[in-house]
């Protein structure tokens, strides 16, 4: 179980996708103030949501590389075989994953910030809030990566499947940014801890269906 | 060497995709024993080998299997990206034992640092054994393992099984080609 976490973890490493994805966030996050204009007000009052729609976008990109390559490959078989149960597996994966992709999210958050030019008590409401939703997206993106392992064309799929069940995460995520009490971060939460409580089992399903 | 069966199969069905492959199938497999599964293509020699692995659960009928099994299929199931010792290594971790006894089996050792993506089919096919090799499993499930294998890897295939029913433990494979396995119980798929 600790092996197979630590096997996400040097292989979203060592293949890049962890870079990736942190990449692609900090270049949504330059765009952003080339599109909207250098208004100051502005940018900081929009800042936050468009970087939840970063966070969102870059929890896509590895979607197709979390569940399928290893189905492909026989490994999901050859652990199934020496007893792991597959939710077992899923766990593993969904831990390795959100290591892999949550913190360094959370570290470009901060340049990100400062190109939107968002004060700091708004840098620690999205920190705040990346922390509690991104366990949330990476469970998301399990799951349906699991879902569309072994379907062909599964990388535009997986797109249409997942971006509407984020609008939670999305909605309480940006929510966060206004305001100063916790309400909204309070119910992101709730979203996200749900997404993780039943992503082991959703994507252990899964996997086994694939194999029939 | 006698003890438990290694494998019971009782009057099991095996359905896939909506359509009955085989029906009221009864097996035992003791400490010691192979069996050689035949049919034609399609006629479900894989899915009876993953349905003695777990991986397939019967329609009816019950699969007894007191012992942890190691299978061979025709994926190798090694990280593409590692060099051919430390994907078998991944392995031989999870089952707490030495990779270097089934790469030594199947003459791998001089491939210990090339990367798996580079192999060649019978690179590939022999690396899919030493991991059943290594494993320490005390039953195999072998997938047609004579396929893209060499005469030299043919032999020490053979030689791996016959060593490995000496030490008690037994063997189901499907295969079109011989594997030396002449006193193998057969199988017949129809």
């Amino acid at each position: 179980m600790i092996a197979l976490t630590l096997r996400e973890i040097r292989f979203a490493a060592s293949s890049g996708h962890a870079l990736l994805s942190v990449i692609f966030f900090l270049l949504v996050a330059t765009l952003f103030p080339f599109a909207i204009g250098p208004d100051t007000p502005l940018l900081a009052r929009t800042g936050g949501g468009a970087l939840w729609i970063a966070a969102l976008l870059a929890a896509l990109l590895p979607i197709e590389r979390l569940v399928e390559p290893d189905r492909a490959s026989g490994i999901l078989d050859q652990l199934a075989v020496r007893g792991n149960s597959d939710e077992g597996v899923a766990l593993a994966k969904l831990i390795g994953h959100w290591l892999s992709f949550g913190p360094p999210l959370m570290l470009a958050a901060i340049p990100a910030a400062a190109l939107m030019k968002m004060p700091a008590y708004a840098l620690l409401r999205l920190e705040l809030g990346l922390l509690a939703g991104t366990p949330g997206l990476a469970a998301l993106t399990l799951m349906v990566g699991a879902i569309v392992a072994g379907l062909r064309s599964n990388g535009a799929l997986a797109g249409l499947l997942m971006l509407p069940l984020a609008v939670p995460i999305l909605i309480f995520g940006a929510g966060m940014g206004e305001g100063r009490d916790l309400a909204a971060f309070k119910l992101l939460a709730a979203v996200s801890l749900l997404l993780v409580a039943v992503a082991p089992f959703i994507a252990g399903a899964a996997i086994k269906a694939a194999r029939d | 060497m006698s003890g438990a069966a290694l494998l019971e199969l009782d009057q099991v069905a095996c359905r896939r995709g909506g359509r009955m492959l085989f029906e009221d199938l009864s097996l035992i497999l003791e400490p010691g024993g192979a069996a050689l599964v035949t049919g034609p293509n399609g006629i479900g020699k894989s899915s009876l080998l993953r349905l003695a692995g777990g991986l397939l659960a019967p329609v009816a009928g019950t699969v007894r299997r007191p012992v942890p099994v190691a299978l061979a299929d025709d994926r190798a199931a090694l990280d593409e990206r590692l060099t051919l010792g430390r994907a078998l290594e991944f392995w031989a971790r999870q089952d707490s034992t030495d990779p270097a006894v089934g790469m030594q089996a199947m003459g791998l050792a001089h491939l210990d640092a090339v990367p798996v993506r580079i192999l060649s089919t019978g690179q590939r096919k022999r690396a899919t054994l030493a991991r059943v090799i290594s494993s320490g499993a005390r039953l195999w499930l072998l997938d047609e393992p004579a396929n893209g294998l060499d005469a030299e890897g043919l032999e020490r295939l053979a030689a791996a099984m016959a060593r490995h029913r000496k030490s008690g433990g037994g063997i189901l494979t499907a295969s079109h080609q011989a594997l030396g396995l002449d006193d193998a119980q057969p199988v017949k798929l129809r």
